[in-house]
């Protein structure tokens, strides 16, 4: 089984106890080039969350088999008014390759010079951070996951506020990486951009409404379900005693 | 006439000269850390800091009197306590670090203040808050450069480190496992330069030296490392100038050379490229 990328075995994960993804199980396999797409509430981001191990799972268990992690937050910690020229904080994609000590090379420069090429940011190396405009640092964030080089990727939300150029051309980006062989997780909320642009998705509204290709996942019944969903925590929710 | 003016006192008072070497070895170790601070937008810690240190400083000077180990050991204890407890806390529980900090140097503060009165001792507080930066001696002056080469050495190599966790800590945590022992470890060096440079400054003073070149460095660049290349100068101008004042005016040194520093701020603040000058003399916009 060299090809499974991703086990979710039952996984439950939340917030004081309240689920926010409720039993989910299934895989993602190597290479797959997967949507997250659901209501909001649904456990989306906080799935993203405990891929890169920032949250631990209420019950069950999620197996990774693949090395490297770039992972692109909703909200990330990002300090804008940090002066720090845009070349720079792309350099620090390669912080996970070359740690807090090592030497970057020329090549590695280069390669820095051409992930900002291809964002389109080329003429932008020496401007500060805190000159850019949302859809111009998003960008930038993208060039510093190229220059990650991870096997698996997870977007939350990456095209929310950009224009449509730029969302083209950072979806030429991401198929660059399917074709690659990555693994690509992006949560959307645009149905029609996944339909045309991701194999698969996973429908999540709590619980998981469906995980496969992305034609047979979203279905105009499961999308009601999914829109259904009771977005509030039931504050007097019993216990959950679902077998595994 | 110059020569007596600038000079002089330093070559004919070996005290004046004992106080010069110990400004400039703060200036080297404090003066960077400063920046650190301010970028990570704590630059009222070292000020909590020095609130926590003081009481742990008071107890050793209870037990061994005026010794620079029992009083230093002291401070190190209280501030290094506070700090790592701090750090802990903010990463554990919800509390942010800066409530944990708050919460830690209010306990040092009130638990020293009842240890020191209940001893009925009359301990000297105002050299402990103000220092003596003219009655140096040698532990004391190996004690301040020991510590500024350490930091220098630690900053060197943890430069990235320490960056990489200001500009975006979630990014450092997830790329490297090091992530908040750059912080933490950054922590510890703001202790070590606060106890280092108390025995001069004073434990309020000293953060003087620390924040106020940093503040005027901000205003001149927007550049990390030309940043820290301002502030030192900057924090050795405010010693040379400080002591200078003192000596000739009669004022108390320490005070003195806060004030430079301050002076040198406030007239930053205007003239700066980014100080308030260029508010009001607008240039054109370009064309793009």
């Amino acid at each position: 089984m060299a090809d499974i990328a991703l086990e979710f075995r039952d996984l439950t994960l939340g917030y004081d106890r309240h689920p926010a993804v409720h039993h989910l199980t299934g895989t993602v396999m190597r290479g797959d080039l997967l949507a997250i797409v659901g209501p909001n509430g649904g456990g989306k981001s906080t799935l993203l969350k405990c891929l890169a191990g920032r949250l631990a799972p209420l019950s069950g268990s999620v197996v990774n088999h693949l090395s490297g992690l770039a992972y692109m937050p909703q909200i990330g910690d990002l300090n804008r008014d940090f002066p720090v020229s845009v070349f720079d904080l792309a350099l620090t994609g390669l912080c996970g390759k070359r740690g807090m000590f090592g030497r970057i090379s020329r090549g590695e420069q280069a390669r820095a010079q051409e992930a900002l090429a291809a964002v389109g940011l080329t003429g932008f190396e020496n401007r500060s951070i805190r000159t850019l405009s949302g859809g111009q640092l998003q960008r930038l964030l993208f060039a510093r996951l190229m220059l990650q080089d991870s096997e698996l990727i997870l977007l939350d939300e990456p095209f929310t506020a950009i224009d449509s150029r730029t969302i083209d051309d950072l979806l030429v980006i991401m198929h660059r990486w399917h074709a690659e062989g990555r693994t690509v997780l992006a949560v959307l909320h645009d149905l029609e951009l996944v339909k045309a642009h991701f194999p698969k998705t996973l429908l999540l509204a709590r619980d998981p409404l469906g995980l496969g290709p992305t034609t047979t996942v979203l279905t105009d019944a499961r999308l009601d379900t999914a829109r259904a969903m009771a977005e509030a925590f039931d504050r007097d929710a019993s216990e959950c005693h679902r077998a595994a | 006439m110059l020569y007596d003016a600038l000079i002089g006192p330093f070559v004919e008072f070996p005290f004046m000269k004992r106080a010069l070497v110990g400004g400039i070895a703060i200036s080297l170790g404090a003066a960077p850390i400063g920046v650190f601070l301010m970028l990570r937008r704590m630059s009222l810690i070292g000020d909590a800091m020095a609130h926590a240190i003081l009481p742990g400083a008071a107890i050793g000077f209870l037990i061994g009197g005026i010794s620079l180990g029992y009083m230093t050991i002291g401070g190190l204890i209280a501030g290094l306590g506070v700090a790592l407890a701090s750090g802990l806390v903010s990463r554990t529980t919800l509390v942010k670090e800066d409530m944990a900090l708050a919460a830690f140097y209010l306990i040092s503060l009130a638990l020293g203040v009842t240890l020191v009165s209940a001893s009925r001792s009359n301990i000297d507080i105002l050299a402990l808050l103000f220092g003596s930066i003219l009655a140096l001696d040698d532990p004391t002056l190996l004690l301040i450069v020991s510590v500024a080469s350490l930091t220098l050495a630690a900053l060197a190599v943890g430069y990235r480190g320490i960056l990489m966790e200001c500009l975006d800590p979630g990014f450092a945590s997830g790329v490297s496992r090091y992530g908040s022992l750059f912080h933490l470890g950054f922590l510890v060096f703001v202790v070590l330069n606060l106890v280092a440079g108390f025995h001069a400054l004073g434990t309020l003073l000293v953060v003087g030296i620390m924040m106020l070149p940093a503040g005027t460095a901000r205003l001149w660049s927007d550049d990390v490392a030309t940043m820290i290349a301002i502030a030192v100068p900057v924090a050795m101008l405010s010693n040379l100038a400080g002591l200078l004042i003192s000596y000739h005016a009669g004022l108390a040194s320490g005070p003195a050379i806060i004030l430079v520093a301050g002076a040198l701020y406030a007239a930053s603040l205007i003239f700066a490229p980014y100080g308030l000058l260029r508010r009001f003399l607008p240039q054109r916009h370009l064309e793009a």
